[in-house]
């Protein structure tokens, strides 16, 4: 490797050739402060506009200052990070950002966890001079039904445009308009709704500011709890116990389930009940039509659509509405946990409790925005009433719990309520890339061979590559399966089904980095991969502790499917569990 | 025959390389650039030189880049030429939008086979065998004349596959851009080639390096390459023994404001200010008193009297605070406020940000909104102070050229008319007699015949006075509007 050697304030510093002046400061143990940079090293995305010019620089012989962030280092350079021409031209360009910021930091939703605001703090910001007079950017503000828009906000670091394209492919944000007007937006400044947008959050999960946010219902959660005439239902998705402790100060990777079961029932839900039991009643389903396709194929039938595709996660599903419409008879037609919890909860379970569905709500507590906006499609409600009532993310439980004054750390460890919420360990391992599929792949094998697994760890189909491949012996016959994550990879996986070059059967997809442990409603992890791999980790190891660690031997599932579903694929599985999708593409940009 | 937009009689001080033709030839006959020796350079480079030889005469003749950042040509060549690739691409800049500057323009209308056989003669030397023109939409005549040139070019051999019968193939396209200033920096012009949003990168990598299409490519203006091919023709020796030591050849300039003869001139590298706006100018229009003179585009200083005999070249220039940019030249006389001159040109700024870095999209902004309230007496002494640290560190931050030097106006009048600050600030005062906020409306009690026109004429009220006796303002009621200043007959009412 190449090395160069240069001085930063001072100190002698070696760094490899290609290393930027902001990378080899940090060997020197000096902080260059940074504000549009983003490095998801783990993720291979990175984010250098050199845009916000706060990190500039004094290099030796240059006329002007340089971006520590995206100016490479070179051999013999004299940087200074804090010469007073420095510090006064860093002030200086804060203030300038400032002064086209709205001061509203006491009821902005990303207060206490402002990049802006950290800055000022650190920069020691008092007034921004000439401010009563500044005119300031000013937008329409855009709520989606997951997402809000508050670009007054807006900082133009770009760091939401770069996941939007480079990392998910989606395409919905970009920088419009120039000069002082400059904003990221969908083009032509339209509302997210009428863009290709999946809302899959990670856009949410690395803005600096309060531009980007989900939207927020803890309001109607503490609603529906004061309301005596509703009986309030809560269904927890797996990745949101491998996660919700970092909001309380505990390590990556803390399993807080029962914690989080003794808070829920604490804060006054009616039934704790969990995802998980739904997500086994997913693989009963999807499971069942995968085999029905591989054995039509098998059996020479030529109009079987293969691969299938898996269809739990709304944003994937958002995405192929948007980009691949004419494949929309490939994905399963199960619907997600989510949708599966809230139509069971309120026909099956309504029914056994003996109230109106009207008169029960569900929350969903979920890793995910995408989820918001999936519980309020029309094909999810009956006669206006929507099966899943209120989505919240995992920084909305959050934020909950901290109102109730409860301290999740120190809460005793309770078990869910039965009958829904009892799962497996298959169920379990829904929340992490490649876990959808190994948990159909337990269930489906059983099912095909006749045989039980000796060993239900399928590792070939575990790993945080970005598009993995494995194949699994159904007793001679291979099955050849695709897994993506994050919608760039999900792109390539459809590219080559739709230009026939694809030799999977069956194909997971996930839109978030490492499954719905990296989901958009997660604390945020700042692209720190240990983040993603402590919670995966967690994840693997509650699939472990169940007693049971297969959908189909999930007790309270076959007890559904004899007192009321029948069987997999039956009618009424397909009138309650199962969906359609949409040729979304003409709408996008129509108004 | 397009109309001539030069001056109607070149006056002594010009050497016209680059405009050689405008105006002389008809640009949609091929036949009249090939009498004047149009593509002889090409066939004597094709058939003679070899691209180093051919690199080393354009090195020699030390011609710089003719769009502002004379960086010099002959090593930008030599860049592209030595980075390998299997594509590399010619590209022209003409996305000309400086306000009032049409060098560009005049010399793709007057003589578009020049830029197309210096493309050629660039593919040639660099490796490459595909060349486009950027080209803003706005500018439909010289697209017209250039698909035209295209057309005749490749009919005649010059473009196309084994150009002279040599083997070297080399095409030439256009791309239109949609008038953003901020596109004529390189690094933007190729984003908006590629289709993507027109904004700069940081450079490095350069264009050489990676550029359009993530391939080699080199960039240069359209006066730039006009001069290529009478550099192969004359010579390297010749060209080089125009101009000053660091500045060979001759520049276009785009001369307008306050002189008497406006128009474009292209005159040698080394004359003077005081020659080309007495001599070629003809002087200040109405025999006023030159008060300063603004180069460089809206980025660029306003230089003064003493700077009048500095010889024009790009060093000189930045030395005393402007620049050469692409060539504008705007001539202010005494009835000129510079502090609205500098919000004038701020104002462009702003404008044409891109808005990527904030030190430009915002920072230009507040620098406009200071000289907005100085301009209407509500500037304080800090207001000053502010001007000068907020230039300078936007100058020093900003990512692109557009931000590196939008202060400059800014800079210069403060530097050479900090007097005209004062007095806005401190006497309320705008001596130029510009600043209308800054001004009120008297009656000259010798002039004043008491017809009542101005009293009649008044929206509000603000004049009283009884027939045929002196009128006066009530100053607390005037709203400035000058409706009793056009209707006096008598000259009696002034501002000041």
């Amino acid at each position: 490797m190449n090395l160069v050697k240069l001085t930063i304030d001072g100190k002698k510093v070696e760094v490899p050739a290609g290393t930027t002046i902001y990378k080899a400061a940090k060997e020197l143990g000096i902080d260059i402060p940074i504000l549009c940079y983003m490095d998801l090293k783990d993720l291979n995305i990175e984010n250098k506009p050199g845009g916000c010019r706060i990190c500039s620089v004094e290099v030796e012989g240059r006329k002007n200052l340089a971006p520590s962030c995206s100016t490479d280092v070179a051999e013999g350079m004299e940087v200074r990070t804090n010469t007073m021409r420095v510090i006064n031209a860093r002030r200086t360009v804060m203030e300038l950002i400032i002064s086209d910021h709205p001061k509203d930091c006491l009821s902005c939703a990303k207060s206490g966890s402002c990049d802006l605001q950290d800055m000022a703090i650190r920069l020691g910001i008092r007034e921004i001079p000439g401010q009563e007079y500044a005119e300031m950017s000013t937008y329409r503000l855009d709520t989606s039904p997951s997402i809000i828009r508050d670009l007054d906000k807006c900082i133009m670091c770009r760091r939401c445009e770069t996941m939007c394209n480079d990392f998910q492919t989606v395409g919905a944000l970009h920088a419009v308009n120039r000069g002082f007007q400059a904003v990221v937006a969908p083009a032509f400044e339209m509302n997210l709704e009428h863009s290709p947008c999946t809302y899959c959050g990670q856009c949410v999960a690395v803005c600096p500011t309060g531009a980007l946010t989900e939207v927020d219902h803890t309001g109607k959660v503490i609603a529906a709890l004061n309301d005596p005439s509703k009986t309030v239902v809560v269904q927890t998705a797996p990745a949101v116990r491998a996660a919700l402790g970092e909001e309380f100060g505990m390590k990556a990777g803390t399993l807080v389930t029962g914690k989080m079961v003794t808070a829920l029932r604490q804060l006054g839900f009616d039934y704790v009940f969990d995802t998980d039991f739904a997500a086994d009643l997913t693989i009963m389903e999807e499971g069942a039509e995968l085999l029905g396709r591989l054995t039509r194929f098998l059996e020479g039938d030529k109009d079987v659509k293969l691969p299938i595709l898996t269809s739990c996660c709304p944003g994937w599903v958002n995405f192929f509405e948007y980009n691949f419409p004419e494949m929309k008879e490939i994905p399963s037609t199960a619907r997600s946990p989510q949708q599966m919890f809230g139509s069971i909860a309120k026909s099956y379970f309504a029914e056994k409790i003996e109230i109106d569905r009207k008169d029960m709500v569900v929350v969903s507590i979920m890793p995910c925005l995408a989820k918001k906006y999936e519980c309020q499609r029309e094909e999810f409600m009956v006669d206006g009433n929507p099966d899943v009532d209120i989505s919240i993310s995992t920084r909305e439980l959050a934020h909950l719990i901290k109102q109730a004054n409860l301290d999740l750390v120190r809460m005793d460890e309770e078990d869910f309520d039965k009958p829904m919420g009892e799962s497996s360990g298959a169920g379990v391992i829904f929340g992490v890339t490649g876990g959808v599929i190994e948990a159909a792949t337990r269930t489906a094998y059983e099912i095909y061979t006749g045989k039980s697994l000796e060993k239900v760890d399928f590792e070939q189909l575990r790993g945080v590559d970005g598009i993995r491949s494995a194949s699994v012996d159904f007793d001679g016959q291979e099955i050849n399966i695709g897994i993506a994550h994050g919608l760039r990879n999900a792109r390539k996986l459809l590219e080559e089904i739709k230009e026939g070059k694809s030799h999977y059967h069956a194909i997971e997809i996930m839109a978030c980095p490492g499954g719905c442990i990296g989901g958009g409603g997660q604390p945020l992890h700042h692209g720190d991969a240990s983040i993603l791999k402590a919670r995966t980790k967690a994840i693997y190891e509650e699939d472990r502790n169940k007693p049971i660690r297969k959908s189909h031997e999930n007790p309270y599932i076959k007890k559904l499917y004899e007192e009321f579903l029948g069987e997999p694929l039956s009618e009424k599985a397909h009138e309650l569990l199962h969906t359609h999708y949409f040729d979304k593409r003409k709408k996008i940009f129509q108004v | 025959m397009p109309e001539a937009t030069l001056l109607a009689n070149p006056v002594k001080k010009q050497i016209r390389i680059a405009l050689r033709n405008c105006g002389v030839i008809n640009p949609e006959t091929i036949d009249e650039y090939i009498g004047k020796d149009g593509y002889f350079a090409l066939g004597k480079v094709l058939t003679g030189l070899t691209p180093a030889e051919a690199i080393k005469v354009i090195k020699d003749s030390g011609i710089r880049g003719r769009g502002g950042a004379g960086f010099p040509t002959g090593l930008k060549w030599e860049f592209a030429s030595k980075n390998n690739s299997d594509q590399k691409y010619v590209v022209c800049n003409a996305d000309e939008g400086d306000p009032g500057a049409f060098m560009d323009r005049s010399i793709l209308e007057g003589d578009p086979h020049s830029v197309l056989e210096a493309m050629a003669l660039c593919g040639y030397c660099i490796g490459a065998n595909t060349g486009y023109i950027y080209i803003r939409a706005e500018y439909p005549l010289a697209i017209e004349r250039l698909k035209i040139a295209i057309s005749q070019a490749r009919e005649y051999g010059f473009l196309g596959n084994s150009v002279f019968g040599t083997g070297f193939d080399f095409d030439i396209h256009l791309k239109y851009g949609a008038g953003a200033f901020v596109c004529g920096e390189e690094t933007s012009l190729i984003h908006s080639m590629e289709g993507l949003r027109g904004e700069p990168t940081l450079k490095p990598p350069f264009p050489a390096e990676s550029g359009y299409l993530g391939k080699p490519t080199n960039v240069n203006n359209v006066e730039t390459y006009a001069n290529i091919p009478v550099i192969f023709l004359k010579g390297a020796a010749w060209f080089s023994g125009i101009g000053t030591e660091k500045s060979k050849g001759t520049k276009v300039f785009a001369l307008a404001g306050k002189v008497n003869n406006v128009g474009l001139i292209e005159v040698p590298m080394g004359v003077t200010l005081r020659e080309v706006i007495y001599e070629i100018g003809g002087g200040i229009r109405d025999g006023k008193a030159f008060k300063a003179v603004q180069t460089g585009g809206p980025s660029g200083g306003c230089l003064t009297e003493k700077d009048l005999d500095i010889p024009i070249d790009y060093e000189n220039l930045i030395a005393c605070g402007s620049m050469m940019g692409s060539g504008g030249m705007i001539v202010m006389d005494e009835d000129d406020c510079m502090v609205s001159i500098a919000k004038f040109f701020l104002d462009f700024s702003v404008e044409e940000s891109c808005g990527k870095c904030s030190p430009c999209r915002i920072g230009n902004k507040r620098l406009y909104e200071l000289l907005e309230r100085i301009c209407t007496g509500k500037g304080e002494m800090k207001d000053i102070d502010r001007l000068r640290n907020l230039s300078e560190v936007i100058k020093d931050t900003s990512l692109c050229g557009l931000g590196q030097s939008s202060p400059n106006p800014v800079l210069s009048t403060l530097d050479n008319f900090y007097h005209e600050y004062i007095s806005h600030v401190e006497d309320k005062k705008c001596t130029a007699g510009v600043c209308r906020d800054l001004m009120e409306y008297f009656i000259v009690e010798d002039n004043c015949v008491g017809c009542t026109a101005c009293a009649r004429a008044c929206p509000v009220g603000a004049i009283t006075g009884e027939r045929k006796e002196i009128h006066l303002i009530n100053l607390e009621i005037c709203i400035k509007c000058g409706a009793c200043m056009e209707k006096c007959k008598f000259d009696a009412v002034i501002l000041k």
